[in-house]
């Protein structure tokens, strides 16, 4: 095992990289209007002109794939920021200082994921209706304690170390202790929670916008595209193809970079 | 390594999951019981398997019956004094003969002879008083209630039953239509239905079947086909791979994709939904208080290009609160007022003061997708004349709480039907102070005209005054308004005499089969 070339690492960085690119492409070009229709392209077979096909109002499917990538991908973003910075906000604090606190928003992160997760974003969303804020907030509350279990652990572990104890015997304060001698070390940790984070964030918007209350049509994401073409899947199969297909690929390529950071973590 | 490998399998998994969920529909067989029924079915005996999409209610009380799917299915089974016919005429059922007189205040029936109630009972005139009786007190319909509640007098002499009314009503006839004549003290009707129709209830198995045959006794022409069989299928797909093997013989209210994809060699007719399809706009709230914006909207909908868009083309543009198959009141001519003019539609947008446009939400309930697929439409066109609108879905029930009832929206697509047949069940909504008028409708000359076509005795001048209704929710652009819904039957070649109705049911009666 030793010295060989690290291939999750480069397939997955190639992969996220290629649809990385993609995506922010998309964001200033698609080769057509994402929500343009036209009467007289219904249902056409991927070709040259529609390199995925048309759907039933004869929308070019490639850009609306390219389009709803990007809508995914940018809730995900936002999920993962809004659970990994309140996470180490929570985690931290509580990791570090412990006592009755560190027991109360334990308890609280637990009664969170006591829940069906869905449940509770199905909650929030129906509370707070439908729209991408929405999601966002509500995904990102639900985000929370697993990266807070993650660093508090890390912390509690490093506090009793011996570098902490000097330091504190040095005088550095609470703040800079956590944030400046701990907070790297979990690093490691935290970077593939949050690959495998951005990973459920694509799948769990997906799964919201599949139900109907994500992402309001005609604007698409790769969720609602996917809910969207199960009516046609005889007629038009290349329809759910190509969206799975982009969820594929997407998923793909963060779970290769999380398995291949990992493995460079072990090293 | 173990890991990785796990990872890559995942994914595989997650690929073949797809591919398996495309396959899904396709691989659903209908039970083996299924393939059976059509092989001693249709061809061979005298009977059919229809597919419906929903149970019916769980009471079968022809009083109790609320949702569409029960009405559609009970009309063979119960009948009043008259029932329509497919031309939306009414014709004698339980009764043999009826007058009115000529102010229009009493109404005189006269009882059939030898009206046998599928129970065997005879039907007396005592059992008609007792349905009039019980179905005022106890039916869920309300419309139903307020016109019988005009009743004034009810008896009966020989075997003629006299009403009088405390005002003339032209539509009463279709009310009396609705107060299904049942055996009087039978107390099983929500679980064993019992009336007078061509077809009597055999037995229901909740969320699998529902079985009806033929009321050998009904004194009229009276039935071909010696059983029918609903066979329940709430999942769409389900319903349709049904239909495409063969294991059904006539499926009602099919979309346009699910036709072109149908290739069992069926018959396919279309018909339509009886039901007005509109943008309905809040007239309480800005913009759309104000009617030139209104009617920019209505210039800048192309309803020809969002028929060609939704449905490949079939459904028909409506214009106004009426739908074709009410050729009495429907005019074609409302459907051509609002031309696609985007520069018109802009000038008035200007007019208004809204030269740059405006953004409003379209609620829509989600479970209804050619609702959501005409709302995703309008956004387009809309567009087009600067105007941004965004969809919010809603569930069925919110819907019904937020916006039908609370009036909470700014707009919505959806589609109103009639429930008895008569105009007023489509216009009586849009008067001012109405309970039901959902988008605050407010023009104290519709209210006008409506209630002198309410008072009208004469039918003649009824129809006109409720056709100008028509043409003032048109000119103040109440809505707008787009179309009558295309609905599709696919049927087995066998079957024959398939007939729409202007009303939201399937006569049983008139089919046969044919070698």
């Amino acid at each position: 095992m030793k010295k060989r070339a690290n291939v999750f690492l480069w397939a997955g960085g190639i992969l996220s990289g290629l649809m990385l690119c993609i995506i922010i492409l998309g964001y200033f070009w698609t080769p057509y209007d994402p929500t343009a229709m036209d009467p007289k392209a219904k249902f056409c077979a991927p070709s040259l002109n529609h390199l995925l096909g048309t759907d039933n109002f004869g929308r070019d499917i490639f850009s609306r794939v390219v389009d709803g990538a990007g809508t995914s991908f940018f809730i995900a973003l936002c999920v993962v920021a809004i659970g990994c910075l309140a996470g180490i906000l929570i985690g931290s604090l509580c990791g570090y200082y412990g006592g009755l606190p560190d027991l109360i928003l334990t308890r609280v992160c637990d009664s969170i994921t006591a829940f069906p997760a869905f449940l509770l974003a199905l909650v929030i969303v129906t509370v707070a209706g439908p729209g991408t804020e929405n999601i966002i907030l509500a995904l990102g509350i639900l985000f929370i304690p697993s990266f807070a279990r993650i660093v508090r652990s890390e912390f509690a572990r490093c506090r009793e170390l011996n570098y902490i104890k000097s330091a504190k015997l040095m005088g550095a304060g609470g703040m800079r202790i956590m944030f400046r001698h701990i907070l790297p070390n979990t690093f490691p940790v935290l970077l593939s929670a949050v690959t495998i984070g951005f990973n459920n964030a694509v799948l769990s918007e997906a799964s919201m916008s599949f139900l109907g209350i994500g992402i309001q049509p005609p604007y698409a994401s790769l969720g609602s595209m996917l809910s969207d073409s199960q009516s046609f899947l005889h007629s038009a199969p290349w329809y759910a193809l190509g969206t799975g297909g982009a969820i594929v690929l997407l998923i793909l390529g963060f779970s290769l970079l999380s398995e291949g950071l990992q493995l460079k973590g072990q090293r | 390594m173990r890991k990785q490998i796990l990872a890559v399998f995942l994914a595989m998994a997650l690929m073949a999951g797809l591919l398996c969920g495309c396959g899904g529909a396709t691989t659903q067989t209908p039970a083996a019981s299924d393939e059976t029924t059509n092989s001693s079915g249709a061809k061979h005996a005298n009977e059919i398997v229809v597919g419906i999409a929903q149970d019916p209610d769980d009471s079968l009380d022809p009083y109790q019956m609320v949702a569409a799917g029960t009405r559609e299915v009970m009309f063979n089974v119960f009948e009043g004094l008259v029932k329509p016919n497919a031309d939306g005429d009414y014709v004698c059922a339980v009764a043999s003969d009826y007058e009115k007189s000529a102010d229009g205040l009493t109404y005189t029936f006269t009882l059939r002879d030898g009206v046998v109630f599928h129970n065997g009972q005879g039907c007396t005139v005592e059992d008609v008083l007792y349905s009039f009786e019980t179905c005022a007190a106890t039916s869920v319909t309300k419309a139903v209630v307020t016109a019988l509640s005009a009743i004034t007098d009810i008896h009966a002499e020989g075997n003629t039953i006299i009403i009088t009314l405390d005002a003339p009503n032209p539509d009463f006839l279709s009310y009396v239509s609705s107060v299904y004549i049942v055996p009087k003290g039978y107390d099983q009707q929500a679980t064993a239905p019992v009336g007078t129709g061509p077809f009597r209830f055999a037995s229901r198995s909740v969320q699998e079947n529902f079985i009806l045959e033929r009321n050998e006794a009904y004194y009229g022409q009276g039935a071909s086909l010696d059983k029918v069989t609903y066979k329940i299928y709430e999942d769409n797909n389900a319903l349709f791979t049904a239909l495409n093997s063969g294991a059904l013989d006539l499926v009602a209210h099919l979309t346009v994709d699910q036709v072109n994809n149908l290739s069992n060699g069926y018959q396919v007719l279309e018909g339509t939904m009886n039901l007005v399809q509109a943008l309905y706009l809040n007239n309480a709230v800005a913009p759309f208080d104000n009617e030139l914006v209104r009617q920019a909207l209505c210039y800048a909908v192309d309803v020809d290009a969002m028929l060609e868009l939704t449905a490949d083309g079939h459904g028909t543009k409506v214009g106004s609160s009426m739908y074709p198959a009410f050729g009495k009141y429907f005019d074609p001519a409302l459907a051509e007022k609002y031309p696609h003019d985007v520069e018109k539609a802009k000038e008035l947008l200007k007019e208004a003061g809204y030269e740059n446009g405006f953004s409003f939400t379209i609620t829509v309930p989600s479970n209804y997708q050619p609702h959501v697929d005409t709302a995703v439409v309008l956004v387009e066109q809309l567009k087009e004349v600067g105007v941004t609108a965004q969809i919010q879905q809603v569930e069925w029930n919110t819907w019904l709480s937020d916006v039908y009832s609370a009036r909470n929206f700014e707009s919505t697509v959806c589609g109103f039907d009639a429930s008895t047949l008569n105009a007023s069940a489509m216009l009586a909504r849009w008067v001012s102070d109405n309970g039901k008028n959902m988008i605050n409708y407010s023009n104290p000359q519709y209210d006008e005209v409506f209630a002198q076509a309410q008072a009208a005795a004469d039918e003649a001048e009824q129809t006109a005054l409720y056709k100008q209704c028509l043409e003032i929710l048109s000119d103040t652009a109440a809505n707008v308004y787009l179309q009558d819904l295309a609905d599709f039957v696919a049927i087995n070649p066998a079957v024959q005499g398939f007939t729409f109705y202007p009303l939201y049911v399937i006569d049983m009666s008139l089919l046969s089969i044919v070698e």
